[in-house]
């Protein structure tokens, strides 16, 4: 498949804005979260969680708390006697229980479950944990320096040159050229160092599951996840049973942005569950969630970019210095392979490393890596272009990836979108508006890959005509409705008769996690297969019934008939008429798809931000802002458009004045929403989406991914208006009010 | 723990006198909040809007008395208060969010200790009085001595705040607060001023006061005679930008640093004096 699946059509539901097929049930209460279900003889279950950034757990005793009325089950890591296969997990599961040493503040080391919420809260009280404390860090520069407090010995991989701590895990280069020949060409060169805080994804919805497991090592588990194939895989790998024997069903999801993406309380339930003997509950509280869920890396990073007068530029590096919490992540290698990508350079070296410190471990966030990676690279982008007397988008107009690039990361790009999203901002009225005093504009560009990977869809004709769907990606993009569009659009049939669910892990084969904006791509490429599948079956029993051969059927407009005046002379049978007589010309009819899906096509935005800065105050103010992206097909817009907007929101909380505040004993400052500030309503103004379709050549419709490549501009760009507005080059995020306010004066 | 919702100061007085640990409930939007988090576990829930008056706008000596439970938001619907001191109920209506601010109340606020309260410094700069019932019987306290530190206040054991009382305003007379918050709502005041000005009929400054919060262990009343006698020009609000500055005695904490707390103390009593005079000159024409 992959290059050659798109044909271009004319869409009849596809590009339509249909109404969406869960809003009843999320306007009136009636959606099921992941804390809303329950099970006869249920308890509910809490984590004691470590109150020192780093320590030595000496001890646990769990006597007293066990022997308090109501409590049900106590578990600390050594109930976990399975080793789990992989590194990947074994990491998971020291990070959902901790081991011999507690590695952040709010990391978990026991669990109880109990008849209440007050009985399992005075037993977490009960249990006596003897803690050695340890020197800590939580600054990515100062974990890399020899002499470092080191969360692990022996993990650090063969890349890492000598005269780094332990807590540098990882080394890993892209590039290409020779840079200093390229700095040696160079007019200009403008060399920053630039560093970004932590930031939490912010979903509305905390952690929370209803995990069943029997004495028969059967489970259930109910769960609010990005994949649940993904949980009931880990869970399965961390409690030592067979995958089969766990079936995992995703709730609706009140947000993810790439956090649900791994497990926190999933495991801890199934053991309390297990040790129990009961269905187990639990609910992360927003300090829970702040603590010791995934936030993003933060970074420092150094940019250097070289330039001639007429504004090609000839050299660029980059080290990206990512710190993803307590294990092993791959974000800074993902920062060096993004922040380059919009650019056709001759010469290039962009280096990554990953570093571990004494904060939780980092979990995906929106294209992870590659915003701060962004917001580097394009603010020096920025002042180069503003040092050689140039347009910003002129500058990067001129040095844009095209077809046949030889990208950043390595592949050379098929068709590609970067420069249409350019021009069509250079066009926007938005970008030639006049600016009032203390108005700062930005632009800013991004990049990210977008996935495809392992996918099942099954789509079932009913007696009466309708159609049901199962996917088995959990919703958090307008998923339902895209998949019902796409099966309705094929089959010919209209999209209130196609009924999508997301199906449980024991009714489709293995399921890749809703994640890399993979699921309008690959799992609408395998409904738009499934869908002729069962098209194929229809035309057999149309064939059937006229006593013509299948292949002198055509399928139009949601009915089997002749294909042509030598087929024979019958009327065309529609997909109801089919339904309707299918147990006597066969049996039941259902079409399905399986595959590793290839072809995703990677996506650009270019954004543009008008700023306004008090320049007594330092605060901030977004006056309008406009994003253009590549949809390859925008198969619903309003949902694009949110995704559109809502990372440009996303990206503006980072931007501003979301980050993770660190005391001095390593402990978290500001673990909830009052101090951790993501944007309100009145914050915003009307983020304008525009949408372009530079078709997919790997998906039927051109579909593009679209969820991720949003939050990658906005840092960059904000960046950009402000300095620009405060007239100081703005370095490090947030650009709180008190930041702002100091660089203002001491310019 | 008990629900209790005495229809009486006197029942009400019994009952927190009978339990030192039982709390007093005004809105709650403090109260139920520190509740869940587990910070505290009340033996008793006092709910004091039963009780008459407590939910009462009134006039009184020319001023304004405010009972206990009058939430924020009702305070915003009441054009004679709005009029007479509008610093003070827009301090009221930045509290959380509109739905809070159905629910909190000024004296709740005031209770609640907080350096950072948005109803407080206009109050003070009001010199405004709260009256304070208890078991030795009534007494009214200058709204300024009720905050002693973060989270404590002069009431003693069995007292409870039944109202707040606004004195009449002096003719020429008007009020504003600002805040500074890194986003536009749903925030606390990183630095909150107060201004309160009074007028000739010239419109020159007979008499100013000032308060700020957010910059000290409770809110400050600050010196502001240097608007005393001017028309509220640049070099009389700069002068008074200064006071204010040289006043603030901020902590370095997650919400900002001393100096930038120390410069928007400065910008701040500049804008709310500019937004006063302008009332109070329209007040008087």
């Amino acid at each position: 498949m992959a290059k050659d699946e798109f044909e271009k059509r004319e869409f009849k539901v596809v590009g339509t804005r249909v109404a969406r097929p869960d809003g009843l049930d999320k306007v009136t209460g009636r959606a099921r979260y992941g804390a809303d279900m329950s099970a006869p003889g249920m308890l509910v279950g809490y984590c004691l969680r470590s109150p020192h950034a780093h320590a030595r757990i000496k001890s646990i005793d769990t006597s007293e708390a066990e022997a308090m009325a109501g409590v049900k089950a106590v578990i600390t890591r050594a109930d976990f006697t399975n080793v789990p296969a992989s590194d990947g997990t074994r990491d998971i599961l020291d990070n959902v229980m901790a081991n011999d040493k507690a590695l952040y503040d709010g990391h978990t080391v026991a669990a109880v479950a109990a008849t209440s919420r007050s009985a399992a809260k005075a037993a977490l009280k009960a249990i006596k944990v003897d803690y050695e404390v340890l020197p800590h860090v939580t600054d990515v520069d100062a974990a890399m320096l020899p002499g470092a407090p080191e969360l692990h010995q022996g993990r650090q991989q063969e890349s890492v040159p000598e005269g780094f701590s332990q807590n540098v895990l990882a080394r890993s280069q892209y590039g290409h050229g020779d840079v200093d020949a390229g700095f040696a060409q160079a007019d200009v060169i403008i060399e920053r160092s630039f560093k970004t805080a932590a930031t939490h994804q912010g979903y509305i919805e905390p952690h929370a599951c209803l995990a069943t497991m029997g004495n028969d090592n059967q489970g259930d588990l109910f769960c609010c996840t990005q994949g649940h194939y993904m949980v009931r895989n880990t869970c399965a790998d961390i409690l030592g049973m067979e995958s089969g024997r766990l079936r995992v069903t995703a709730s609706e999801i009140g947000g993810g942005f790439g956090g649900k993406t791994t497990v926190f309380l999933e495991p801890v339930a199934l053991m309390l569950s297990k040790k129990s003997g009961k269905p187990v509950k639990m609910t992360m509280s927003r300090d829970e969630v702040m603590r010791a869920s995934g936030p993003t890396a933060s970074t420092s990073i150094d940019i250097k970019i070289g330039t001639t007068r007429d504004g090609v530029i000839t050299a660029a590096t980059g080290e990206f210095r990512y710190q993803s919490g307590c294990f092993y992540a791959m974000n800074g290698a993902l920062g060096a392979m993004c922040g380059f990508a919009p650019y056709d350079l001759e010469n290039l070296k962009s280096v990554g490393w990953e570093v571990t410190t004494n904060r939780p471990k980092a979990a995906a966030y929106r294209a992870p890596g590659a915003p701060m990676a962004a917001f580097a690279v394009e603010s020096v982008v920025d002042e180069v272009a503003k040092e050689i007397g140039m347009d910003p988008i002129d500058f990067r107009l001129k040095n844009a990836a095209d077809e046949g690039t030889k990208s950043a990361y390595g592949p050379t790009y098929p068709a590609i979108g970067l420069r249409a999203t350019l021009e069509a901002a250079k066009a926007h009225p938005h970008w030639s508006a006049p600016l009032g005093k203390n108005q700062g504009r930005g632009v800013g560009c991004g990049f990210w890959f977008n996935f495809g990977g392992d996918t099942c869809v099954s789509l079932m004709l009913n007696p009466d005509g309708t159609v049901s769907l199962s996917e088995g990606n959990p919703d958090i993009g307008g998923s339902r409705a895209s998949m019902s569009m796409m099966a309705a659009e094929e089959l010919g049939v209209p999209y209130e008769n196609v009924r999508t669910i997301v199906a449980d892990t024991a009714s489709l084969g293995q399921n890749e996690v809703t994640d890399g904006s993979r699921v309008t791509f690959a799992v609408g490429l395998a409904t738009i297969k499934a869908a002729r599948h069962a098209i194929e079956i229809m035309k057999a029993r149309a064939a059937a019934t006229w006593g013509i051969d299948a292949e002198a059927v055509e399928w139009v407009d949601g009915a089997a008939q002749p294909a042509g005046p030598n087929a024979g002379k019958f009327p065309p049978l529609t997909v109801k008429e089919i339904a309707a007589t299918m147990s006597n010309t066969g049996g039941p009819i259902a079409g399905h798809f399986e595959a590793n899906a290839e072809g995703a096509g990677v996506s650009f935005g270019t954004h543009i931000c008008d700023t306004e800065v008090d320049p007594e105050t330092g605060a901030v103010k977004i006056l309008r802002y406009t994003v253009f992206q590549d949809a390859g097909k925008a198969v619903h817009p309003d949902y694009v458009e949110g995704q559109l907007q809502g990372g440009a929101v996303q990206g503006i909380g980072w931007a501003l004045n979301e980050e993770y505040i660190y005391g001095e004993d390593g402990t978290l400052q500001n673990a909830g929403y009052l101090d951790y500030r993501i944007p309100v309503a009145s914050d915003l103004p009307m983020i304008e989406p525009v949408i372009l379709e530079i078709p997919n050549p790997g998906h039927p419709y051109g579909v593009r991914g679209v969820g991720e490549t949003g939050i990658v501009p906005p840092l960059a760009t904000i960046a950009n208006a402000v300095s620009r507005a405060a007239g100081v080059r703005m370095t490090s995020l947030p650009m709180s009010p008190p930041k702002v306010l100091a660089a203002i004066k001491a310019n | 723990m008990k629900f209790e919702t005495p229809h009486s100061v006197d029942d009400a007085v019994a009952i927190l006198r009978a339990d030192p640990e039982a709390r007093v409930l005004a809105g709650g939007t403090d109260l139920l909040v520190r509740l869940r988090a587990g910070h505290i576990s009340p033996s008793a829930v006092v709910d004091i809007k039963r009780i008459p008056g407590m939910r009462d706008i009134s006039q009184e000596d020319g001023g304004w008395r405010i009972g206990a439970g009058v939430s924020c938001a009702e305070m915003g619907e009441h054009a004679g208060l709005k009029a007479a001191y509008p610093g003070v109920v827009e301090g009221a209506e930045l509290i959380g969010s509109t739905q809070v601010q159905g629910r909190c109340t000024m004296a709740g606020n005031l209770c609640n200790a907080g350096p950072a309260g948005d109803s407080v410094p206009a109050m003070v700069a009001a010199q405004a009085t709260a009256r304070v019932a208890g078991p030795n019987g009534t007494r009214d306290v200058a709204v300024f001595d009720i905050p002693t530190a973060p989270g404590q206040t002069s009431l003693a054991e069995g007292e409870f705040i039944t109202s707040i009382f606004l004195p009449a305003p002096p003719a020429h007379s008007s009020d504003a607060y600002l805040r500074f918050i890194p986003r536009t709502e749903m925030d606390i005041a990183v630095v909150g001023c107060a201004v309160n000005l009074t007028l000739d009929a010239a419109g020159t400054v007979t008499s100013a006061s000032m308060s700020l919060g957010a910059v000290g262990p409770k809110v400050k009343q600050v010196d502001a005679s240097a608007l005393v006698g001017t028309i509220c020009d640049d070099a009389a609000v700069e002068a008074l930008a200064a006071a204010a500055t040289a006043a603030a005695t901020p902590i370095d904490d997650k919400r900002g640093t001393i100096a930038f707390r120390k410069d928007v103390s400065g910008v701040l009593a500049k804008r709310a004096a500019r937004i006063a005079y302008i009332r109070a000159k329209g007040a008087s024409s």
